[in-house]
């Protein structure tokens, strides 16, 4: 597939976002529970959460570069019911709704307690929309990667190592981030952080090897004889009708040489996970250049990731477009 | 229920890409139209078809078949490009099986054109909404035309008849005659997609001589052996040759 520019973005973008805000509430949860001293909830959490906001919006526009009519957008909420695409449309908007009434609630201090759990432990409108953005958030990974999971053709995505790997992946820049951004705001916190991030960094390394370990012995099911239903070993496309390009040309293929994609996926697998991983283990203690570093290399890693996954996708489509001539 | 499709037969397709230049004049005028070339006259010319032809060479030098394969949207009967679509833009008739797409809908998301195995769907580039065969919809309907011209451009522009158009769902329809006694098949079986247009396969003609069928045994002419018998392979005039 021709990996498009606006689809690696958002789905990056949102992946941190997402990430990101699973770990705030991560962090407060420990802290209720008092396994972690309360950081400044207005500077940690509110701040945060705009922060997760700002990745959500750029993801959200990023997203709209890949539309023909994008001032049509609203249209696609309406088939839920059947199309993953349609899904994602819902729960983005409504996860960016629940982020933003979270960070809210903590910028202004505003800690009523609803309700108490046995324990003595109080329930305050924050913990309620913590627990809702965090099924949102979940929801959303799979929303976006069952867009590409679901398409059974795709024999590289179809498989459950990609809602995993989504998962884990934003999850990963996810924690790296607050770790970077803790070492600011809460360095009381990060290295609870920057060592959960390391955690999931390392189960998205063995996930993403799984699936590349996958992909290199996939058989393709389709050949030259099913897709034209001539049984004979050997059929050669002599033209496939047109000399300029077509859509079919264009969209279905990544058209580097092979020697790019192998550079490409040698360059993820080092960034986005042993290089972020000795990152994160030497800015332990707090070292907010080192912390940073570790979140750029790992998200510039994610692009190459993105891209790769799109570029490693072969169509069966392909099968009608081999020769010009 | 009725499903239309088109049956196309390998053994007669010649290659002449009239059902394409036919296919692309009919919709660029229709409702599915305007279908605008870019860089029409230049260097890389690109456009919009809903419909085309490839060759391919099967065997290898000197047993080699030369294939001409018309290829267009199958309008599957379990179409994978319908349910992916996030605004209902793309859908499929029950009333007739043919699959469309709502341009007024169509967001140009490109989603369903990666559902689709055999790369049928094109975005439009001038319009940004997807596009594909429609099995001429406005044109099958349209009763000021006469009966014979209610068909698909293609069909009506095939010089050598290789395009049947009919309701599969009919068994005494031509297209079901014509896969069920022709060895009609779909592409890529293994989808499930169950496309609704159907391929002939290639076919030799072969007519088994007897050689008792080579000459006539109840030749009256031949009765008086007064000639020579000809030989097998020399002319054989009855009246000169008679033996
Ligand atoms: S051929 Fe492709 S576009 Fe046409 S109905 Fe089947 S899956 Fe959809
Ligand atoms: S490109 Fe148009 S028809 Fe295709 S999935 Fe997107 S909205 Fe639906």
């Amino acid at each position: 597939m021709h990996p498009a520019f606006s689809v690696i973005l958002l789905t990056t973008l949102i992946g941190a976002a997402q990430g990101l805000f699973l770990a705030l509430f991560t962090a407060q949860s420990y802290a209720a529970f008092k396994l972690l001293p309360q950081p400044d909830a207005h500077a940690f959490y509110g701040q945060g959460s705009l922060l997760a906001l700002v990745l959500l919006v750029a993801g959200l526009g990023a997203s709209f570069f890949h539309l023909g009519h994008p001032e049509r957008a609203w249209r696609s909420a309406a088939m839920w019911r059947t199309s993953w695409l349609s899904r994602e449309v819902i729960v983005l908007p409504a996860f960016m709704g629940v982020v933003f009434l979270y960070g809210l609630a903590h910028w202004l201090n505003w800690h009523p307690v609803l309700t108490t759990l046995p324990g003595e432990l109080p329930v305050d409108p924050t913990a309620i929309l913590g627990v809702a953005g965090t099924l949102f958030a979940f929801a959303l990974f799979i929303c976006t990667a069952m867009i590409y999971a679901c398409l059974k053709f795709l024999s590289e995505w179809h498989s459950p190592l990609t809602v995993i790997n989504y998962i884990l992946l934003g999850g990963a820049s996810g924690f790296t981030l607050a770790a970077a951004f803790a070492s600011v705001t809460a360095p009381e916190l990060v290295s609870f952080l920057a060592g959960w991030a390391a955690i999931i960094t390392l189960l998205g390394w063995i996930g993403r090897s799984a699936s590349l370990y996958r992909n290199a012995r996939l058989k393709p099911k389709s050949s030259l004889q099913t897709a034209i239903g001539i049984k004979h070993p050997r059929i050669v496309q002599k033209t496939q009708g047109f000399m300029g390009g077509s859509f079919n040309t264009r969209e279905f293929f990544h058209g580097q040489p092979v020697a790019v994609l192998r550079a490409v996926k040698w360059f993820f697998v080092l960034a986005v996970f042993p290089l972020p991983l000795l990152l994160l283990l030497s800015g332990m203690q707090g070292r907010t250049g080192l912390l940073v570093a570790a979140f750029a290399v790992q998200y510039a890693g994610l692009l190459a990731e993105r891209w790769f996954f799109f570029a490693q996708a072969n169509h069966p489509q392909n099968l009608y477009y081999q020769s010009i001539a | 229920m009725t499903q239309l499709a088109l049956v196309i037969d390998l053994n007669v397709c010649v290659g002449c890409q009239a059902c394409v230049t036919s296919c692309k004049e009919w919709n660029t005028a229709g409702s599915a139209g305007p279908m605008v070339d870019q860089n029409p006259y230049g260097a890389d010319p690109t456009g919009t078809f809903f419909n085309r032809v490839q060759t391919f060479e099967v065997g290898e030098f000197p047993n080699t078949e030369t294939v001409h394969f018309p290829k267009s949207c199958l309008h599957c009967e379990d179409p994978p490009c319908v349910p992916v679509c996030p605004t209902g833009a793309s859908y499929k008739r029950k009333e007739d099986g043919i699959v469309l797409v709502d341009y007024d809908k169509c967001i140009g998301c490109k989603y369903c054109s990666w559902a689709c195995p055999y790369g049928a769907r094109e975005l439009d580039e001038q319009q940004q909404v997807m596009k594909k065969c429609t099995l001429c919809v406005d044109r099958i309907y349209d009763t000021s035309m006469t009966e014979d011209d209610r068909k698909p451009s293609c069909v009506k522009a095939c010089p050598t008849s290789a395009r049947l158009f009919g309701d599969i769902h009919d068994p005494q329809s031509a297209v079901s005659i014509a896969i069920r006694e022709s060895g009609g098949y779909p592409l890529m079986p293994e989808w499930g997609t169950h496309p609704a247009n159907h391929y002939l396969p290639r076919r030799k003609t072969r007519i088994k001589i007897h050689e008792d069928e080579l000459e006539r045994a109840d030749n009256p002419l031949k009765v008086d052996r007064q000639l020579p018998r000809p030989a097998m392979n020399e002319p054989t005039l009855d009246d000169v040759t008679t033996w």
